[in-house]
């Protein structure tokens, strides 16, 4: 059959209702790293899947504006990622944050170090292995999901804003009022708290003893 | 003299921001002495790629039914 004949059979119509039925598959495929991503900026598993929801639609309906510059899933995280920044703002408008004041000192940081800045014995960290492989490891990420449920709200949303969204901190200040200076200090506080409970959490599993 | 708390406050900074000189030379200096430090310093970098784990494994581009333009 030649190309003409096959232009003849299949019309443009059908070219786009095989197009959506490919799309609609690549979202479904997606959908579940998208609510893990979600949620870990929301901290709330029906608001997260909600945002995930209207990001599928948005991205069905927005098809045709897809360009293929990038990957289909890189612009489909796009359009999460502004959606999420749009549920962050609607949680801290409606009251759901606590205050975003630093504390003068994070007692669990502070356990960590003897009064003379060294490492406390049981807190020194140990290797984790190369970073690859780690990065590979499905049990890695189950801690590290647990951890991050486990950080105190606003540590959390500061670091997932810095870490898994990519925007800088001065960015970050002026999304949830904080100045400069406060964020660095609690990505400081929420790295390591997040690194000493991966390690507890982690190491324990991999090496059991 | 720089000590583990700090620097652990430097490593985490200089995520987020460029360090003075001063700060960079007390931190490397710090560094090559402590080898739990350079664990920290080194988890630290691995936490700062953890959005690496929501990339797409290979990309849209392999596959057979890549989109249409």
């Amino acid at each position: 059959m030649t190309t003409r004949d096959r232009g003849r059979h299949v019309n443009d119509s059908t070219e786009s209702l095989a197009d959506a039925t490919r799309y609609r598959r690549r979202l479904e495929a997606v959908r579940p790293r998208l609510v893990s991503f979600a949620l870990l900026h929301l901290r709330d598993k029906t608001q997260a899947e909600d945002t995930v929801q209207d990001t599928l639609v948005t991205a069905m309906e927005k098809s045709d504006a897809f360009s293929g510059r990038s990957g289909y899933e890189t612009w489909v995280f796009g359009i999460l990622k502004h959606k999420l920044l749009d549920a962050l703002r609607a949680q801290q408008q409606s009251g759901q944050w606590q205050p975003m004041e630093n504390e003068a000192s994070d007692e669990v940081v502070d356990r960590l170090f003897q009064r003379n800045g060294r490492w406390e014995q049981h807190a020194r960290p140990s290797a984790w292995g190369e970073p690859e492989a780690t990065f590979e490891n499905e049990a890695f990420w189950q801690v590290f999901d647990a951890c991050m449920i486990g950080l105190p709200d606003n540590l959390a949303r500061v670091f997932s804003l810095r870490e898994l969204m990519g925007l800088s901190t001065r960015d970050i200040c002026r999304e949830v009022g904080i100045r400069e200076s406060n964020c660095w200090v609690m990505l400081h506080r929420a790295r390591l708290r997040l690194r000493t409970c991966i390690e507890s959490g982690w190491l324990k599993e991999t090496h059991p003893c | 003299m720089l000590m583990c708390k700090d620097a652990t406050r430097l490593m985490s900074m200089k995520r987020d921001r460029p360090l003075t000189l001063r700060e960079r030379f007390s931190l490397r200096f710090h560094l090559t002495m402590c080898s739990a430090c350079r664990e920290c310093d080194r988890q630290f970098e691995l936490l700062h790629h953890a959005g690496r784990r929501f990339e797409p494994p290979t990309e849209d581009r392999t596959t057979d039914d890549a989109p249409r333009h």
